[in-house]
């Protein structure tokens, strides 16, 4: 009986861990399928952008004779004219963020607060730039802004100004041409955490006796600050590497990060400088980044999922 | 006021708001739309509206060869990188939303990394690692990196569409005795072919409107529309871009309209 009752026990535990290894391997079975699911993409990702920019990253720690050294990182400090490259990044991503917040705001404000069809139709303006062509608008705001492009010619029929203004070709014309096509990142984010905003807040802030100005200052405003930051990140990141428009409304006059690593690549095949300038470029846009979601716990990449 | 936001505020007070967000639609809308109108100029010059009308500028694109073997370059790729970066953004978005893998969450972030990453860098690298194996100037390096930068969009379309899909749908189907590719393919795949098309459709304008890299990379007979555009805006301005940007402004509109019909078949 004894005997018997040990041999049973024994079969018990045996089968629970006949059990659990049978789990276990199911497990690790499913993990290995989801993991050769994302390996195809994951390896692509790997090959052509992390390899790279490694290999780059080592090429940077090396001067023109091979030595190891931080010549190419020194020079960015003791050459007057990669500072003022720096000085004009900063410079035209500021301004660009500004005026996109100016315009943007109210734009986003107002989608939130139509009706959803009409919103819907309004969104078709945010979002149709945002899928056309950088070079489209870019070669568009050049038509538009030129010596002799449609504005000079508008005024100067209108007999309002005698020369024709500088328009391309300087900081203004960088700056035109990059809020627009900066416009819909920051919109895009700032509308769709407008939209979560509670409106039964706002009502109850209005039933208490609150004007409509000190609803919008006292909650609606301050409601809508993380959207409005993680488009300002998005749209402040984008700006520090942006090539297209600086390179073709800039004149050469505008000088900026992304145009300064394409010079020293393609022009004087210095890898050196140019991956240095790429490794500080990425590292400014990751800090910010993680800085943004440090402080606010979310990724302000969100935007390209709200189409 | 309609009912889902009734705030006691009329539209008449709002009108300050209707305006100053109208101006800013305006400056979002008017450059493809002065672009398209001048498209269709009689003269060299820019002038607008324009004086005389005429097909000169599209006849001038489509009867030049290098502009013609551009487009057909464009194309190629853009419907290779579809093809290419579709099934792998799906396979990823399915195995992200599966979430049990560790470090699920590093993994989604290296996939869509080329959002964040500045191009103009993904450009220098690229073109450093096709000189070391022979991929510049070639229709499969254009279609590689392409692919690299529409992945991202692929996951992230698959993925929301996945969110509104219950996965127990698959569970029974397997439960029921169905393989794991059947249940995918004949239960899943089904209820998500609005957002894998939707994925698709961005992959191929991603890869047909992709400047930097395209400019470090594609040459000579592998030269894209885009870089080929971008080097005749360095020079001069010539109106037969206007004639190609509103092709691509077209382009993008029937793209978005699938896209968007798509999207409500959900």
């Amino acid at each position: 009986m004894s005997i018997g009752s040990a041999s049973l026990s024994n079969i018990g535990r045996s089968d629970g861990v006949l059990n659990a290894d049978a789990l276990r391997a199911d497990a690790r079975r499913q993990a290995l399928g989801l993991l050769a699911l994302l390996s195809p993409g994951l390896f692509l990702v790997f090959a052509v952008i992390i390899v790279p920019i490694g290999w780059l990253f080592w090429l940077s720690l090396f001067d023109e004779t091979g030595q190891l050294s931080l010549a190419n990182y020194a020079r960015f400090f003791e050459q007057a004219s990669y500072i003022k490259t720096f000085a004009t990044t900063f410079k035209v991503a500021f301004v660009v963020t500004g005026t996109c917040v100016l315009f943007g705001y109210p734009l986003a404000y107002m989608l939130a607060q139509l009706p959803r069809r009409a919103a819907s139709v309004c969104l078709i303006f945010v979002i149709l730039p945002f899928w056309t062509s950088v070079l489209v608008r870019t070669y568009a705001w050049l038509v538009i802004l030129q010596r002799k492009g449609l504005i000079n010619n508008w005024l100067i029929d209108l007999g309002l100004i005698g020369q024709p203004l500088p328009l391309a070709n300087n900081f203004a014309g960088v700056v035109i041409g990059m809020t627009h096509i900066m416009l819909p990142f920051l919109v895009l984010p700032l509308y769709a955490s407008m939209k979560t905003i509670d409106v039964d807040c706002l009502r109850a802030g209005m039933n208490l006796g609150a004007s409509p100005a000190a609803t919008f200052r006292q909650i609606f405003f301050p409601l809508s600050l993380p959207g409005l930051a993680s488009g300002v990140v998005i749209v402040f990141v984008l700006c520090l590497g942006f090539f297209v428009t600086p390179a073709l409304m800039g004149g050469g006059k505008v000088i900026m990060w992304a145009m300064r690593m394409e010079q020293a690549t393609s022009l004087y095949s210095n890898w050196g400088a140019g991956a240095a300038l790429g490794v500080v470029l990425l590292a400014v846009t990751l800090a910010l980044l993680g800085l943004f979601q440090w402080l606010l716990g979310a990724r302000a990449t969100g935007v390209w999922s709200q189409r | 006021m309609s009912a889902e936001n009734s705030l006691p505020i009329t539209h008449w007070q709002r009108l300050w708001l209707y305006l100053l967000g109208g101006l800013v639609m305006l400056f979002l809308i008017a450059p493809s739309v002065i672009i398209v109108i001048m498209s269709f100029s009689g003269s060299t010059l820019l002038q607008f509206p324009p004086e005389q009308w005429s097909l000169r500028w599209y006849e001038s694109y489509f009867g030049s060869v290098e502009w013609r073997d551009a487009t057909i370059v464009s194309v190629k790729v853009a419907v290779m990188t579809a093809i290419v970066a579709t099934p792998l953004g799906t396979a990823a978005a399915y195995a992200i939303n599966a979430g049990t893998l560790r470090l699920t969450g590093a993994m989604n972030a290296l996939l869509t990394a080329s959002l964040i990453i500045p191009v103009i860098l993904i450009g220098i690298g690229t073109f450093f690692l096709y000189a070391r194996i022979g991929l510049n100037n070639t229709l499969t390096g254009l279609v590689i990196a392409h692919t690299v930068q529409a992945l991202p969009l692929v996951v992230l379309t698959v993925l929301s569409g996945l969110r509104s899909y219950d996965m127990n749908q698959e569970m029974v189907a397997r439960s029921l005795g169905a393989g794991r590719f059947a249940a995918f393919f004949q239960v899943t795949m089904p209820q998500l072919r609005f957002s894998i098309v939707s994925g698709a459709l961005f992959a191929f304008i991603t890869s047909f409107d992709e400047v930097v890299v395209s400019l470090f990379i594609s040459g000579g007979e592998t030269t894209t529309l885009t870089r080929r555009m971008f080097n005749a805006l360095r020079d001069q301005i010539d109106p037969t871009i206007a004639a190609i940007s509103t092709c691509l402004i077209v382009l993008s509109i029937v793209l978005l309209s699938a896209a968007q019909l798509f999207g409500r078949g959900r």
